[in-house]
């Protein structure tokens, strides 16, 4: 075991853990950001992403040791039930979920596109999506989330 | 007693709903929420029927000692049964409290008002509330089928957008999933399984195990069952590794490699006529397959393959447990808390007053995959671990090695039509594996957990008997909507066949409608008849005729379509009880062979709605869900095991390759609830391959539609 120290949502959080445990089991289990989910643990499927320096990021694989001195952001730091971030509000109102389960991974994808662009092209949002896998058939729904929110309608 | 049997199990108003938090309205419910927004749609008829406002009701999560026993989540029944119910239910409280607020206002019923949770006296400022008039009545009474349920023309709240219940807590990480479970004195939790089906533990090196136990793993050895436990999730993924391979696995027997299209072919088997209305005869012969005289009639036939598939869930299934030495506690994101009681019950001899089964959402299922062995895998660990609750998660690899698959098909279907176009016969025999080894209260539930076979006390296979009810499993939807001579129908439930199936989304239902799609648009062609009105031509039910008629009039005014791209269409009634849907596909296949989906046109009759968006999403996922099926996916496996273990050796559709969605639902308020939730996946399939066939010339018979298929048919041309 020794302590790493993490910057996470905008705060400096120190954890005991084995160097080698992945940044995905740190965030759930140490310091409780359940958001990412754990799909396959081999980075394939992006349900673990999260950002890290504002790039989306897998976080099943690699250690929470290598993640020191970056910003880390999760689907939690982007808002709450009672404000949620333009990204949140415009796939809530548009109900893309159905079980959810790939969705964290893929808000964190789409919140880093839109902020480096405000019209990605249409290959720019399927380069972004194409790290996620969805099982429940909810692209399309994803799809026009995302138009609705380059067009500029939302809330 | 009612005829319905949610109602049967559950006759009286307080076993559906519950007032008892002020200013709230708790639904109990034996449906559990799986992505297909089940609680959305019934918060909606209660919302509807009571005017409460949608936010101020809850809809609990199945509970084995709290809520109705509704069997499984399963067969697109859950408006059917749940959502009849809580219409029933709520429409019986509503005139309770109606009597009871208009002795309270002094006024008579006629003049109550409704709105907002709140009785008002019509043109007076006297308002009384559910809450208010609760000590007055009792709901510990029967519900009234024949109640007068609001008029769909006073409907407020049905039918229009809302945001789905769960959905913000989604959005912003806050929806608590099985894999979230959080318990003082918790442990997490691997299983270590042999390498395949048929293996037993040779030897553990116990070296390995005294090490893993100073490092404080528990290490749980029953049988052939291997486990660890640890406080620290990733002290118990590297113990699994070390654990691994310090075991030694003795095969008792390969899995056969033999064609599984040969083997469904050849193998032992029961085969059963299906007569009118789906069902399987247990007596009547099977007649003689016969060939109709060529000169007046032009014969068809072909065999149409579909491999096993996965349900392939985004998140390996969990499951969590607790065991006090006399009681257990099981946490489940299963379809069916009540059968998974009876499994686990009968396997550890427990009563089943000591044995709670709660239902936690996970990640989707889509009929019967790893939910229900992880929790019994967690209730195995439990026991041995008494006093910690046991968080367990399958990995990756358990999954797609370990879950019941989806059965390959094989359908072979011979068809006629006249000089006149018209079908003159028709013969389709259908061959499978069963689709249902799920655990059966009362029917030796525990022997369908995969780990009840590994165990010190082991229990064998079993064999699952054929379901003979009407649409039940391998023979769903063979039947067709169409008019035509008796068709020859035959079900072959096929033994000894390579891996484990069970349920999975639409059961035989979308091999058999992609077969009998396909073969109908190719009597379509040889008819010299546009698909859709052929199909027309032998359809008397109106509302299969409207949704046809409609889709084809959305594809001939789609005026973004290409006329380089081809197009096709599938139509079928589920179960032929539930949604009617008709599909249309317009794609391109690419110079890598590769299949392009440019439009997918959906038109659904799915009776009533109350829940649009919960519909459409349901429609249009189980199109992508069912594309993937059909373009991409296939089980691999050797005489060794699984081979396709990850996502790359199991690739599914991607945002790459999904189409532009025109979904279009037919209005039917007033009409009864029909399961919209798999009616979408076997009309996706014949639609593609006919478009295929019209972009291409070729016809894929044989899934997946890739390119290595694609280039083999385009090479027999």
């Amino acid at each position: 075991m020794s302590e790493i120290n993490l910057l996470v949502n905008g705060q400096n959080l120190s954890v005991d853990t084995d160097p080698d445990t992945p940044l995905i089991y740190v965030l759930r289990n140490d310091l409780d950001f359940k958001g990412a989910k754990l799909g396959c643990a081999l980075e394939q499927c992006g349900a673990c992403i999260v950002l890290v320096d504002g790039e989306p990021t897998n976080s099943c694989v690699r250690a929470a040791a290598e993640f020191e001195g970056m910003q880390i952001e999760t689907v939690e730091s982007f808002g709450n039930p009672d404000k949620m971030s333009e990204v949140q509000q415009v796939f809530a109102e548009e109900n893309v979920a159905q079980c959810g389960y790939c969705i964290a991974g893929i808000v964190c994808s789409v919140t880093a596109l839109f902020r480096k662009t405000r019209q990605p092209s249409d290959q720019q949002i399927k380069d972004t999506l194409n790290r996620h896998l969805c099982r429940c058939g909810s692209h399309s729904r994803i799809l026009e989330a995302v138009y609705r929110i380059r067009a500029g309608v939302a809330g | 007693m009612s005829a319905h049997a949610s109602l049967a199990n559950s006759p009286k108003v307080s076993d559906w709903l519950d007032f008892s938090q002020e200013g709230e309205l708790i639904l109990h419910t034996g449906k559990v929420d799986i992505g297909q927004r089940i609680t959305t749609a019934l918060a909606l008829i209660a919302a509807e029927e009571l005017s409460i406002p949608f936010d101020s009701i809850i809809v609990r999560k199945t509970r084995t000692d709290l809520d109705p026993n509704e069997g499984y989540t399963a067969g697109s029944f859950s408006m059917q049964h749940s959502g009849y119910a809580i219409k029933k239910a709520t429409a019986t409280a509503r005139h309770i409290f109606i009597k009871k607020a208009s002795e309270k206002l002094n006024c008579s019923e006629e003049q109550i008002e409704i709105s907002d949770g709140q009785f008002r006296a019509a043109g007076t400022n006297f308002s009384v509330t559910f809450w208010e008039l609760l000590s007055g009545v009792s709901l510990d009474v029967d519900i009234d089928e024949d109640v007068e349920t609001k008029s769909p023309s006073d409907y407020v709240i049905q039918n229009k957008s809302h945001v789905a219940k769960g959905m913000v807590e989604i959005m912003t990480g806050k929806y608590q999933y099985l894999h979230d479970l959080k318990f003082d004195n918790m442990l997490h939790a691997r299983i270590i399984r042999p390498p395949h089906y048929h293996c037993e533990l040779e030897s553990l090196n116990s070296e390995v195990v005294n090490r893993l136990k100073q490092d404080k793993v528990f290490v749980v050895k029953d049988g052939s069952f291997l486990a660890v436990a640890a406080e620290q999730e990733y002290h118990a993924v590297k113990a699994a590794r070390r654990l691994s391979q310090a075991a030694k696995w003795k095969t008792q027997k390969q899995i056969s490699e033999e064609n599984i299209y040969s083997q469904l072919a050849t193998n032992k088997k029961a085969s059963f006529f299906v007569e009118k209305g789906c069902i399987p005869s247990a007596t009547r012969k099977i007649p003689q397959l016969e060939k109709l005289d060529e000169s007046q009639h032009v014969t068809v036939s072909a065999v149409y393959q579909k491999p096993y598939h996965m349900h392939a869930s985004i998140g390996p299934s969990a499951g969590c447990a607790y065991y006090d030495d006399k009681s257990l506690k099981v946490w489940t994101h299963n379809q069916g808390v009540y059968p998974l009681r009876a499994a686990i019950t009968e396997a550890f001899n427990l009563k089943t007053e000591n044995v709670t089964v709660q239902f936690v959402p996970g990640a989707g299922v889509y009929g019967h995959n790893g939910a229900d062995d992880a929790a019994f895998d967690a209730a195995i660990i439990a026991r041995h671990i008494p006093k910690h609750s046991i968080l367990l998660k399958w990995t990756r690899d358990d999954e797609h090695s370990w879950e019941p698959y989806g059965s390959a098909m094989r359908c072979e279907i011979q068809a006629s039509i006249d000089s006149k176009g018209k079908i003159s016969s028709w013969s389709h025999e259908t061959y499978a594996d069963t689709f249902l080894t799920r655990p059966i209260t009362g029917k030796e539930p525990a022997s369908r957990m995969v780990s009840s076979h590994y165990l010190e006390d082991a229990l064998p296979w079993p064999i699952a008997e054929p379901m003979m009810v009407p649409h039940g499993g391998i023979h769903r939807n063979m039947e067709m909507l169409y008019e035509m001579p008796q068709p020859r129908l035959v079900k072959n439930r096929v033994y000894d066949l390579p891996l484990r199936t069970s349920a999975l989304r639409t059961l035989g239902a979308y091999g058999n409608v992609f077969a009998n799609e396909a073969m109908i648009n190719e009597l379509a062609e040889r008819a010299n008849i546009d698909p859709f009105t052929f199909r027309l031509n032998h359809l008397k039910d109106e509302r299969a005729i409207t949704v046809i008629d409609k889709l084809r009039y959305v594809m001939e005014n789609d005026s973004a379509e290409d006329e380089q791209l081809g197009r096709g269409i599938g139509f079928a009634r589920y179960k032929n009880s539930a949604a009617y849907c008709a599909i249309g596909v317009s794609l391109s296949v690419n110079d890598a062979a590769e299949v392009i989906l440019h439009d997918a046109y959906i038109v659904c009759d799915a009776g009533e709605i109350v829940d649009v968006e919960g519909v459409r999403a349901q429609l249009e996922g189980g199109f992508i869900q069912a594309a993937s099926w059909t373009l991409y996916e296939q089980v691999l496996y050797e005489r060794d095991g699984i081979v396709s273990r990850d996502w790359d050796s199991y690739p599914i559709i991607t945002f790459n390759n999904i189409p532009k969605m025109h979904t279009h639902i037919i209005e039917q308020p007033g009409m009864p609830y029909l399961g919209a939730g798999e009616g979408a996946a076997g009309p996706t399939a014949a639609a593609i391959a006919n478009a295929l066939k019209d972009a291409t010339g070729l016809s894929l018979r044989k899934m997946p539609f890739n390119p290595d298929a694609i280039m083999a048919a385009a090479l027999e041309e």
